[in-house]
């Protein structure tokens, strides 16, 4: 069955430079968290500050889309190539925003025009 | 061997979620699953924009009028810090930590909590005090639909991670419920994907009218 696995014991010296790197990667994190939280400040900011609609429309679409970006990689592990199946979920992904966008796209037009 | 072994920090594999068939199909179908979830909140957030500030003639309130930014920026806070602590619950989940896991959940839960009843408090306030319920216009009904799913998605995802939690509270992390615990965090995180652009599209670019 899919279940069998051996079971492998680490070496001490292993064991401490995995959990070092465990440590190392969720700092990482940690990062990213923070360029999220910048980015919806700076994104409800730019808001109250009342800049024009036309700068201010784009801009923060564009923030959204970064944050949306990070959170795929870093938190949901897209990027992580020894996973399972990753490039089939990313196939997946994209063409489900391609879609998601044209559907999009119709119903503006289909409602505007 | 079967998924129910004992491990130690020691011998706790590496990727522990996608080392069992099991844990590798449940990494696919949960993505699988949000995949088709991305189409389904296209569809609402594209008849939210097309149908916003319309209705019947006469309808008097306008999104410029009715959000508020301060509730919108609390629970997006919320919720981006709760997408934190389900990372904090997959490292401890890395260096078998079953205790971390539980409690990083515990707080995840807690934070989801707390937006849940900010979104509440929302609806209640506008349906009663604004008038603005679901069947009072075109707008009133996307904008209920768009966050109403958002919302119905992390009422069962809280379920989901209570569960789990309950569940696998004196079990011990092992191969069996290690990709429950992932794939939960996963489906989390992507409920903090949809409410990025919710927070942009509906209140941000609702406030400027």
């Amino acid at each position: 069955m899919g279940h069998d696995t051996h079971i492998h014991e680490k070496s001490v010296a292993q064991h401490e430079f995995d959990r070092r790197k465990n440590a190392v990667e969720m700092r990482k994190q940690v990062v990213n968290f923070a360029i999220m939280i910048l980015f919806t400040f700076i994104a409800f900011a730019v808001v109250v500050a009342d800049f024009s609609p036309y700068f201010i429309k784009p801009f923060i679409l564009l923030l959204a889309a970064v944050q949306v970006v990070l959170q795929l990689y870093a938190f949901m592990h897209m990027g992580e190539k020894h996973a399972s199946h990753i490039g089939t979920i990313n196939t997946f992904v994209w063409v489900g925003a391609i879609i998601a966008f044209t559907v999009f796209l119709c119903f503006l037009t289909i409602i505007w025009w | 061997m079967d998924i129910n072994t004992k491990y130690t920090p020691k011998t706790w594999p590496d990727h522990a979620e996608q080392v069992t068939l099991e844990g590798k199909n449940k990494f696919v179908g949960i993505w699988i699953f949000i995949c088709s979830d991305i189409v389904l909140f296209a569809s609402v957030f594209a008849t939210y924009l097309a149908l916003k500030d319309s209705g019947p003639s006469g309808m008097d309130i306008t999104a410029k009028e009715l959000f508020g930014l301060e509730l919108a920026f609390v629970m997006t806070m919320l919720l981006l810090t709760s997408s934190l602590t389900s990372v904090y619950a997959m490292y401890h989940m890395k260096n078998f930590n079953s205790k971390g896991v539980l409690i990083w959940m515990g707080i995840t839960v807690l934070l989801g909590l707390g937006f849940l009843g900010l979104e509440i408090y929302e609806f209640y306030e506008y349906t009663v005090h604004e008038g603005f319920g679901f069947t009072h216009s075109a707008f009133s009904s996307a904008f209920y639909l768009l966050v109403g799913t958002h919302g119905l998605h992390v009422i069962i995802g809280l379920i989901w991670i209570t569960g789990l939690i309950i569940r696998n509270a004196k079990r011990g992390l092992n191969l069996y419920n290690a990709p429950k615990f992932f794939a939960a965090s996963i489906y989390w995180h992507f409920i903090d994907v949809v409410w990025v652009f919710i927070f942009t599209v509906v209140y941000l670019m609702g406030v400027l009218g």
